[in-house]
């Protein structure tokens, strides 16, 4: 794909971002989605005995993606990012590897899948305890800021169910207090679990809160990569600059269940899942590059192949990988060998 | 006493009669009485530990005068001695609380200040901050559960206690279920040493109710008439269904946190005098008296009155036993308990 | 198996459900919160169609936030209502700790038994689920240091039952703990109706001789499991399932350490500073002169949690096998 900023289709928003950076993004987003629905049908072979998926989400983490600068930023994410961690740079690999649990992987198979952690990346080390990381974001900001690394910045993220929880509350208030270079940015998929927003806040529009911080708020169609990026972006620049920190909110839709121990047909109506995957970002953004003449349909072929091919090379050397060692339930506990009784 | 009347005309009262007007003043001076009793008590050397509220008596005396007795429910923080006068414990029991007798309804067992009374309406609650907070959306939610219209809970803090998980938590599941509660800030700049700035970066906490979808006001809380009409229309909002209120009052902390603080290592004697000069204690006194509600005699005789009271409830206090050494053992459990059976 | 009558045979997650529903419809001052509770019915479907037959008003679907789960449980249990909390995962209960350490426990304390706490936390824990590291802790140590909590695990469907009920009639705090590998795994006869078995009453599950076995939870399965392959080689131990572990059953430990003269406790929990350190100290003030021998401890390793990969989730856990051999060394020494 050359690098030609602009073919004479392409009469739209592109917010700078060049025809490769738009294939790229597309090409997150379906790699997002192979991925995991790899994860679904290996655990249906009854290979793995658990996944997730963020469908719905392609589209807000291509674009948050694509504004993450690599090798300067530090992302926290949360556990529906494969997309957001794929965009990083984040190897296929990786991920089946998280998905089997195999020795190789970041945690050494001691992690549920999708809670990815690359030092290498800047990408942080989660666990599966909503807003959680938030805390560890702030503190990552504070230590950027501290030793005055201008052009960098913390992108982390949640879904809106991690917003009422107190860490939340207390991470913004810190990160405003002190103008820290952090960018939050919330996937608002509507669902937690099963909580539906409307019993989870009482004002759905989680941006609403940031002027009660003092920083500065804003709301983006999540379904949206190009809107996505710009969103992140602005903020991104603004925290690398000095400007501190913003809270962006994505609206998007879970369309899939939680997990696959999760039956989401107990909660809601398979009507109101379809009617919203009319808007499904996928085939929307394949039709927009295509329509834009950012891409040819064959382009389109070619890249659906080559991800389908990536990410079955990489199923295949996951899997033929071994699992840890029992002996490694032992090391890294402390820094040494440890035993509690000296 | 309801002739709303006298040469008062330039007041505006809030329907608030004279009696209820002096009623708020007494409370006013009654506070700062007390709460110099136990600093003097503590320099002394008869009391370990005080705490003061100077500073918050406009604002505690005027939301107090909101609280339906035998109706509300006030769940307080640990300066709030105003308030817990306010909806009727006596000063007997604050100095039985001071002084850590057998009698107080802890048995002595907290620190001074931590008041409950579950006749009054006044919950139990700890020295960690936000932790009330969900205990009074809990029992906001018991309000609501059993259809007890005309009800509602009063929940207090300080403005570093806004920062708290807790406190974020309390306000959304109060907001999603639109339950009877009003959350009074009450923002003296202070968090022991750490000044509001540090504490928020925005620092008008009510602003903050838009984004919970739930109204927010702020008010002058050195006018205990303007907290009384401000705390007064978000709990009749609570009673009648039509949901939780953060209201923020502005004062000022005057004295230290307590008695184990310095001030002076945090902040300059300028900075406090400054803020003296509107404590809302002689500024109220002045302009009851301006607006004829209550003379200058009746002002040195509700002074005089007030010391006596606070020396009758000191010296009744004092002669009070403490608790026994085996009243540490009791309710821990209902009943007997032993962690082996 | 043969259903006695006036039974019916249930597993611990059918059983946690029934006692639960007979709650709801027997007291409407109880009120079940926590996450996903309501038209998902809890994440393993214990709750399921209570929002509707008991209104979203009894059934309350919370925000994410678990300290305010706890707080607003204790705040509505000084108010007059019975509320039933519940931690989704044991793991997430670490934001509630203050609420439950430092408020729930301290209620009636501090106020001197003017204010009291009748709240029940439920909570799934335990491992062999393949729930990695936040899917599949044990908590019991980290609170059973605290009075005024109480601490319940049971192991099959009828104490289950009946030290729920026992539970939820409590004037105090309790934490019951319901390990999620025996939720569909074991089951067993219930009594129908309402009855309650009385917290820290611990129950014999097997008698024996030659070794006292104390445990709880899952393990206990496992350990019946074992003694009864010890039989069979001509070994004679002695089960104890705790049930209760804040307040503790001394007199069933120390009856039975009398007659067998040697003590192995095994549970899932790591060793240091856990429940078994606290049965041990007991036994050697109380009846050091009775024993035999040393007593033993087999308890998971000293390691944050288990891991997702399989091999380490199975190096964590204990096993009948492993649980066997303990048993063996200590009935030859």
């Amino acid at each position: 794909m050359a690098s030609k900023s602009g073919t004479a289709k392409a009469s739209f928003e592109r917010h700078g971002l060049t025809d490769e950076q738009l294939v790229q993004m597309l090409r997150t987003m379906l790699m997002h989605r192979r991925l995991e629905g790899r994860g679904f049908e290996l655990n249906r072979q009854g290979k793995i005995p658990f996944a997730s998926a963020g469908e719905g989400h392609e589209a807000v983490q291509a674009g948050a993606a694509m504004a993450f600068v690599r090798g300067k930023d530090i992302l926290v994410p949360y556990y529906r990012d494969l997309g957001l961690d794929v965009g990083i740079g984040l190897s296929p690999l990786e991920v089946l590897l998280s998905l089997f649990a195999r020795a190789a992987d970041h945690s050494g198979g001691r992690q549920f899948p999708h809670h990815y952690a690359s030092r290498k990346l800047g990408l942080y080390s989660i666990s599966s305890v909503l807003a959680a990381q938030l805390p560890h974001a702030v503190g990552a900001a504070y230590a950027i800021k501290y030793r005055k690394e201008a052009g960098r910045a913390v992108l982390t993220t949640t879904g809106d169910g991690a917003t009422s929880e107190g860490e939340f509350h207390e991470s913004m208030n810190f990160a405003a207090v002190h103008k820290l270079p952090i960018v939050f940015l919330c996937e608002n998929n509507e669902w937690a679990i099963s909580t539906p927003l409307a019993k989870q806040m009482a004002n759905p529009n989680i941006v609403d809160r940031a002027a009660g911080y003092g920083m500065p708020g804003k709301q983006v169609n999540g379904f949206d990569p190009i809107a996505c990026y710009a969103a992140v972006k602005e903020a991104m620049d603004r925290a690398r600059s000095g400007g501190g920190p913003t809270l962006i909110e994505a609206k998007c839709y879970r369309f899939l269940a939680h997990t696959t121990d999760d039956d989401d047909r107990t909660y809601r109506s398979r009507e109101e899942v379809a009617e919203r995957r009319k808007d499904d970002p996928v085939p929307n953004f394949e039709r927009f590059l295509v329509e834009r003449g950012v891409l040819t349909a064959e382009g389109l072929e070619d890249l659906k192949r080559s991800v389908l091919a990536e990410a079955n090379e990489a199923t295949d050397r996951a899997e033929a990988m071994p699992y840890p060692a029992p002996s490694d339930l032992y090391t890294n506990v402390y820094a040494d060998t440890h035993q509690p009784w000296r | 006493m309801a002739k709303t009347d006298t040469k008062a005309k330039s007041l505006d009262r809030h329907g608030l009669t004279d009696e209820q007007l002096r009623q708020i003043f007494r409370n006013m001076l009654l506070q700062r009485q007390l709460d110099n009793r136990g600093f003097q008590l503590n320099r002394q050397g008869k009391v370990p530990f005080a705490l003061g509220s100077e500073g918050h008596e406009a604002l505690q005396a005027g939301a107090a005068m909101a609280f339906n007795r035998g109706k509300d429910i006030l769940a307080p923080y640990y300066r709030d001695l105003g308030l817990a006068l306010g909806i009727g414990l006596t000063p007997y029991e604050i100095m039985l609380s001071i002084f850590a007798r057998a009698d107080d309804h802890n048995g002595g067992r907290q620190f001074p200040n931590h008041y409950s009374s579950k006749a009054a309406g006044l919950m139990s609650f700890s020295s960690i901050l936000a932790a009330h907070i969900p205990h009074a959306v809990g029992a906001a939610y018991a309000m609501k559960y059993r259809g007890e219209s005309g009800r509602a809970v009063l929940v207090t803090c300080g403005d570093g206690t806004t920062s708290e998980g807790e406190w974020h938590e309390s306000m959304n599941f109060a907001a999603v279920h639109k339950l009877p509660l009003v959350m009074l800030v009450e923002n003296n700049e202070w968090a022991i040493s750490t000044p509001l700035e540090k504490q928020m970066a925005q620092p008008e906490i009510w602003k903050r109710a838009a984004g919970y979808g739930m109204p927010g006001k702020r008010f002058n809380g050195f006018d205990p008439i303007e907290t009384y009409a401000t705390v007064k229309e978000a709990m009749d909002r609570a009673r009648s269904g039509g949901g939780p209120t953060i209201v923020e009052g502005t004062c000022y902390r005057f004295l230290a946190h307590s008695t184990d603080d310095n001030d002076m290592t945090y902040r300059t004697k300028e900075v406090v005098a400054e803020a003296r000069k509107h404590d809302p204690v002689p500024a109220f006194e002045h302009l009851l008296i301006e607006s004829g509600v209550i003379s200058e005699a009746d002002v040195a005789a509700m002074k005089k009155d007030v010391l006596r009271e606070t020396n009758d409830a000191t010296d009744k206090a004092e002669a009070v036993p403490y608790p026994k050494p085996s009243d540490l053992y009791t309710h821990l459990y209902e009943g007997a308990w032993q962690p082996w059976q | 198996m043969a259903v006695t009558a006036g039974s019916k045979v249930l597993n611990n997650v059918e059983a946690v459900r029934e006692t639960l529903y007979e709650a709801m419809k027997n007291d409407d001052r109880t009120v079940i919160l926590g996450e996903d509770v309501g038209a998902r019915g809890n994440v393993f479907l214990i709750t399921k169609d209570f929002i509707n037959e008991f209104g979203p008003e009894r059934v309350i679907d919370t925000p994410i936030a678990e300290a305010s789960i706890v707080g607003i449980a204790i705040g509505m249990a000084m108010e007059g209502l019975r509320p039933i909390a519940e931690i989704q995962f044991a793991d997430f209960i670490y934001p509630a700790f203050n609420q439950i350490v430092g408020e729930a426990a301290k209620t009636r304390y501090r106020s001197n038994g003017e204010y009291t706490c009748p709240l029940v936390i439920r909570t799934p824990y335990g491992g062999g689920v393949r729930g990695a590291l936040s899917h599949s802790v044990s908590i019991e140590a980290l609170f059973y240091h605290v009075p005024g909590l109480k601490i319940v695990a049971p192991a099959f469907p009828a104490d289950v039952k009946g030290l729920l009920n026992a539970a939820i009639d409590d004037p105090d705090p309790v934490l019951f703990l319901e390990h999620k590998k025996t939720y569909r795994l074991i089951k067993g006869e219930v009594p129908e109706g309402h009855y309650t078995i009385p917290l820290g009453k611990a129950n014999v599950l097997k008698e024996g001789k030659q070794l006292t076995v104390v445990s709880y939870g899952l393990y206990v399965h496992w350990a019946l499991e074992a003694a009864k392959k010890l039989e069979d080689e001509g070994m004679s131990v002695e089960v104890i399932d705790l049930r209760s572990i804040r307040p503790m059953d001394k007199t069933a430990i120390l009856n039975s350490v009398e007659k067998t003269r040697k003590l192995l406790i095994i549970h899932e929990d790591n060793k240091f500073g856990g429940i078994g350190a606290e049965i041990s100290a007991m036994v050697a003030e109380e009846a050091l002169f009775s024993l035999d021998g040393p007593i033993r401890r087999l308890c998971a390793p000293d390691v944050p949690a288990m891991g997702y990969a399989e091999p380490l989730e199975h190096e964590y856990m204990s096993s009948p096998e492993k649980m066997a051999d303990a048993m063996r060394e200590l009935v030859r020494f």
